[in-house]
């Protein structure tokens, strides 16, 4: 056997966290199977009629470019790549009548620990973003656009690529779609080990082939982008919902959700559960359905805790965790942050310590290094937990971490920096015993796990 | 020398971007060189900026700045094993520890048959999928358990130079 077949053998093949029949009412996920990927299966699915309705074609006047907007502000849609910030609006931020070029860029910088949603959307649904994203040019009057995909998930990026060419042959993407005056040019672009190019900014310098480094804001990438030209970036699940809210309405799509919170949500649960995988859900489905979707607690254990949202959000307690709802409204007010809807899910037999340890490792690995604040006190934050871990902390340690997370948060360029320093309070905010039984035992309240 | 097939890849990385930003394409360009050469050296990076028409210490810097550039030589297999939280909890680290055992070296280092580097990795993006581990930047190996890991390592020794 070839190297090449050796290592095939071990790709993922989605059956386990795609192609299951637990996602509720899904929209992106809805019929596949991981065969059925390419364009003319897409086009069975329903596939690039939003964008024939949108463009007037085969029936129907075209929609203007209000309209569109208009139809995706009333679907309540919001944010997918971790801000939630409502994507209608964004839309409006745009400088339509702006003479020069402007630019759409899809982030598909997968890289928040715990997120793995849209890697399965590009690589078993591609076709889907890339209507997304054609929509989108549309309404906001660009005509070339990028997308951003994540270094480590090479092969998405090629799968992606072979879509792309699929999409071009078909007329869907070039100049003059489908016989319309719209013209839209696609291309991917990939990163190479980065998370901070997950932040909209660094991931604009990067595809100006520079190092990652965010820049300050304002200016917004609306007035000063990619090339210094008015840019829009949405993530790559924000785009996959684009299709289906153009063809069944606004109103439709928000009321798969609840108010203020359109839509499906892909969630990826990972950790301490039976069954880790995407889950495509209403907005606004309880968390312990979610966790029941999953298969519940691994092992018969207890659920200890939750960090909802990606490694950058705020960790919460089952007890806090148990009576939410996934929504951005619901998880903000118990204290964190709906983010990425990346579920990272922790037992009974877990020590806090430890997993704060790895966590403040990795936001000091990546910190960029541009402003001192984050490039300085991800190092402290990263020294403290660890000597606590090993048994070498002080009784004062967890208010020196507080303090150290404190003068972090609010004063850097992005938000690595609170995103390094969220997690510190949280853990120390609702498991100090676990700290303070650390430095007075060197050892753990909860068995060792590697 | 950049060979003709390399600059026809080069070339189609360029074509993405406007024709006053071929600097766009050094991320791309600079990863089929280490797919090639299994590292990117100094005169590699001289020559991509004299493609692309950049200063090569801009070059360096995205060298330097992303993660998965190599820049030394390393083994003929790179296996970059995620550890992070997500993985942690679901084996990420005992995976590590196994290959660490099985290859007789610790990560970040390299087998003396020149077959094997092994190192930590950061999120790789398949949380669900963990243990997950990446072969030479371009091939993800998921639900990795030690019977696989086995596989993997035994079929790449076996394949030799295939």
């Amino acid at each position: 056997m070839t190297a090449q077949h050796i290592l095939s053998q071990f790709r993922a093949t989605g059956v386990q966290t795609c192609f299951h029949d637990r996602h509720i009412n899904p929209q992106i996920f809805a019929d596949l199977n991981g065969a059925n990927w390419r364009l003319k299966d897409y086009e069975a699915r329903g596939g690039y009629q939003a964008l024939r309705k949108v463009l007037g074609i085969g029936g129907g006047e075209p929609m203007t470019q209000d309209q569109v907007i208009a139809t995706v502000k009333e679907s309540a849609l919001r944010g997918r790549g971790g801000a939630g910030f409502p994507t209608g609006l964004k839309w409006s931020f745009m400088p339509r009548q702006f003479p020069g070029q402007k630019y759409l860029v899809c982030n598909s910088d997968e890289g928040e620990p715990g997120t793995c949603k849209d890697r399965d959307i590009m690589e078993f649904n591609p076709h889907i973003v890339i209507e997304g994203m054609a929509i989108a040019a549309y309404a906001m009057g660009i005509t070339v656009g990028y997308n951003y995909i994540h270094g480590e998930i090479f092969s998405t990026y090629q799968r992606f690529e072979e879509a792309l060419e699929e999409a071009r042959a078909a007329g869907l993407l070039g100049n003059n779609i489908l016989g319309s005056n719209f013209s839209f040019q696609l291309h991917a672009a990939h990163g190479f080990g980065a998370y901070i190019c997950g932040e909209e900014t660094a991931l604009l310098e990067s595809l100006e082939g520079k190092k990652g480094q965010p820049r300050f804001k304002p200016p917004f990438p609306a007035s000063f982008g990619l090339y210094g030209k008015p840019t829009t970036i949405n993530n790559t699940e924000t785009f996959a919902a684009v299709p289906w809210i153009i063809r069944n309405g606004g109103q439709a799509y928000l009321e798969c959700g609840k108010p203020n919170n359109g839509g499906t949500k892909i969630f990826s649960i990972s950790g301490d559960v039976e069954m880790p995988g995407n889950f495509e859900v209403p907005m606004g489905t309880s968390f312990a359905k979610l966790l029941e979707l999953a298969g519940g607690v691994r092992a018969g254990r207890q659920l200890k805790a939750v960090i909802p949202g990606g490694s950058s959000s705020p960790i919460l307690p089952a007890s806090i965790i148990m009576d939410c709802t996934m929504d951005y409204d619901s998880i903000a007010k118990a204290g964190s942050m709906l983010g990425s809807g990346a579920v990272i899910v922790l037992d009974d037999s877990r020590c806090m310590v430890k997993s704060l340890q790895r966590l403040s490792y990795f936001y000091m690995h990546e910190s960029c290094g541009q402003c001192t604040p984050c490039r300085e006190g991800t190092g402290w934050l990263s020294r403290v937990v660890d000597r606590i871990e090993n048994g070498h902390g002080r009784p004062a340690d967890m208010d020196l971490l507080d303090s150290v997370a404190e003068d972090i948060q609010g004063r850097t360029i992005c938000a690595l920096g609170d995103a390094a320093a969220m997690p510190v309070r949280a853990m120390i905010k609702h498991f100090r015993p676990e700290f303070e039984y650390h430095v007075a035992h060197k050892t753990c309240m909860v068995p060792a796990y590697v | 020398m950049i060979s003709e097939s390399t600059k026809a890849r080069f070339a189609k990385e360029v074509a993405k971007y406007p024709a006053d930003q071929k600097q766009s394409a050094v991320m791309a360009c600079l990863s089929i060189v280490q797919q090639e050469l299994g590292y990117v050296s100094p005169d590699s990076e001289k020559l991509v900026a004299d493609y692309l028409g950049m200063a090569p210490m801009a070059v360096h810097e995205v060298t330097t700045f992303y993660n998965m550039y190599n820049q030394r030589p390393v083994g003929k297999y790179k296996l970059n094993v995620c550890t992070n939280l997500p993985c942690q909890l679901r084996d990420g680290v005992s995976t590590l520890q196994y290959l660490e055992k099985k290859l007789g070296i610790s990560m970040g280092e390299t087998t003396a048959d020149g077959l094997f580097t092994l190192q930590q990795s950061e999120c790789l993006g398949a949380c669900a999928d963990s243990p997950v581990m990446l072969v030479n930047d371009r091939s993800m190996c998921s639900f990795m358990t030690p019977e696989k890991l086995d596989q993997l390592v035994d079929g790449l020794r076996a394949a030799g130079d295939k």
